[in-house]
């Protein structure tokens, strides 16, 4: 068979174990997220069926899974939820940045990392999974508890934060001299902040200019313009996700739904496939020596994100029962982990960094939602209609 | 009438909520989809929400409809702009009103000048389709549908007895 009858069926049988995890996934009502994990683990090196022929397509998919993933993103959030969002939970915002970030830092340095993946390490232990916390709430009924608005507060802090250190890792993964990296997180400080205040005083100018009665235009006008802003942003390093965030930011108003909907199928394929490169790089062999740092990890990280849950609910005068809650949801980490363990693959080398993030998010992305639905075991009543 | 909190929900929507007398919280959570979420919690632990219910929009609609108030006299307002001839208007019973703490039936304001009592509001709350046994109290503001001669006929009848 020729090379490229022999990439279609290669890619196709990928994309459909992708699909049949999705089904299970939807089957076990758990993120499908840890399925596309493991499904990449037994596709990639040293899996049960590795993939040759169609990797390099599956590479370009991934980066445009990262794009999409931040994009959409940045279109749940309106310039002013960010703003206020922020404010309300400064102190309780940090806190969850030093007690996430700290252990999975620590870890990186104990484990013998190297300094670099250690910082970015600390990346993937601190951000809980905005998508996994979101279906939760949907699926529990949470939406109506008091302890809610906080929750989200916390998830839109740490989303904003990571748009400010996808740049500073970047610089790190780059390796460059101090000046030039202080210089590249300003000017990403500088573009943020300076981007964020412009669209949230302008309205929808973004929108008006990309959107088009015909959903044609529209969908190539915004993925185009992402795409162009993404690259300037990856050449300036402040990291094309960071570019693809702040166009979603600028998208608000009634041009949302519109953006939402062209774009969530999208999303959905290439998101897939960025989780599955991100198994395909890991070498399943490499996990046995990780587990047990993995699941200490994984007892320390949960327990310190219901800590700051507990705190944050408390604060806002919410009894025992939805401070627990409160922490319990912000315990799953997922898409942005691995986002951030993605970008380190350039700086991580050979190192243990994958097979421990895949394995930490695997545990996460399922302990998570578990835990959640404990805590909801209790005389309820759900209506859906 | 209680205070309706509102409280954003980041990347979901808004919501609104009040606390209802005997200490349960209900509301409603607008989903930036259209969608609305419909919650009631228990008395013994208002944090968390025992019973949930989306609701497309026309259910909303639905619902609102058959829990009455404002809507009642909004689709009033409407029918006005339909019908000519028809004339809608707030009356305010005075403390000295011979009708006050009298019933509607008292007042015999539907036989003596044709016009309906569709609905009375009071200190913020709104009574729609009142009975003729409703008591009528000073401060009351009748929401009345008839003709344009009638209506100022009750007006006076109101006034005057």
């Amino acid at each position: 068979m020729d090379e490229s009858a022999l990439f279609l069926i290669e890619l196709g049988a990928v994309i459909l174990a992708l699909g049949v995890m999705a089904r299970l996934a939807g089957r076990l009502g758990i993120s499908p997220i840890p399925l596309y994990l493991l499904a990449g683990l037994a596709l990639g090196e040293g899996g049960v069926f590795p993939v040759i022929t169609s990797e390099g397509f599956i590479e370009f998919g991934a980066e445009l899974g990262v794009i999409f993933l931040l994009l959409m993103l940045g279109l749940e959030y309106s310039a002013r939820e960010l703003v206020q969002g922020v404010r309300s939970v400064a102190s309780v915002g940090l806190a969850d940045f030093l007690l996430n970030f700290t252990p999975g830092f620590v870890a990186g340095i104990v484990l013998d990392l190297g300094l670099v993946p250690a910082v970015f390490f600390g990346g993937v232990t601190y951000v809980s999974s905005t998508g996994i916390v979101a279906k939760l709430l949907e699926d529990l009924g949470w939406s109506g508890n008091r302890e809610t608005p906080v929750v989200l507060s916390i998830l839109v802090f740490e989303d904003l934060a990571m748009a400010v250190l996808l740049p500073i890792l970047g610089v790190l993964a780059l390796g460059s001299s101090v000046s030039s990296a202080v210089l590249t997180v300003g000017l990403a400080v500088v573009v943020i902040v300076g981007f964020i205040g412009l669209v949230s005083r302008g309205g929808d100018r973004l929108g008006r200019l990309v959107f088009h009665h015909s959903d044609e235009v529209s969908l190539l006008s915004l993925f185009g313009l992402t795409l162009v802003v993404a690259g300037l942003a990856e050449g300036v390093n402040i990291s094309a996700a960071v570019g693809a965030f702040l166009v979603g930011i600028g998208v608000s108003g009634d041009s949302v739904d519109r953006a939402r909907s062209l774009l969530t199928p999208m999303r959905d394929l290439f998101a897939a496939v960025f989780f599955v490169f991100f198994g395909l790089q890991t070498d399943p062999g490499d996990i046995p020596e990780v587990a047990v740092a993995a699941i200490t990890l994984a007892i320390v990280t949960g327990l310190t994100k219901v800590l700051v849950g507990w705190w944050a609910a408390s604060r806002a005068g919410v009894g025992r029962q939805g401070r627990l809650r409160a922490g319990i949801l912000l315990v799953a980490r997922g898409e942005f982990s691995i986002v951030i363990a993605g970008l380190a693959v350039s700086v991580a080398g050979g190192s243990q960094l994958k097979p421990l993030a895949a394995t930490y998010v695997l545990i996460m992305a399922i302990a998570g939602p578990i835990a959640a639905k404990v805590a909801d075991a209790r005389r309820k009543h759900v209506i859906l209609v | 009438m209680p205070r309706i909190e509102e409280s954003a929900l980041p990347g979901v929507g808004v919501r609104y909520e009040f606390k209802t007398d005997d200490g349960r919280r209900i509301g409603v959570v607008h989903h930036r989809t259209g969608r609305r979420e419909l919650f009631v919690c228990e008395p013994d632990d208002t944090d968390a929400a025992v019973v949930n219910m989306s609701l497309s929009d026309e259910e909303s609609h639905a619902l609102s409809e058959a829990l009455g108030g404002s809507t009642v006299v909004a689709n009033l307002a409407n029918l006005q702009q339909q019908v000519e001839g028809l004339a809608i208007d707030w009356l305010s019973i005075a403390p000295g009103s011979p009708y006050a703490g009298k019933t509607i039936a008292d007042a015999r304001i539907r036989t003596r000048s044709g016009v309906s009592v569709v609905a009375v509001l009071r200190s913020g709350e709104t009574f729609p389709s009142p009975d003729p046994g409703f008591a009528i109290e000073p401060g009351d503001t009748l929401v009345v549908v008839g003709t344009p001669d009638g209506i100022k006929q009750t007006q006076e009848i109101l006034r005057t007895g």
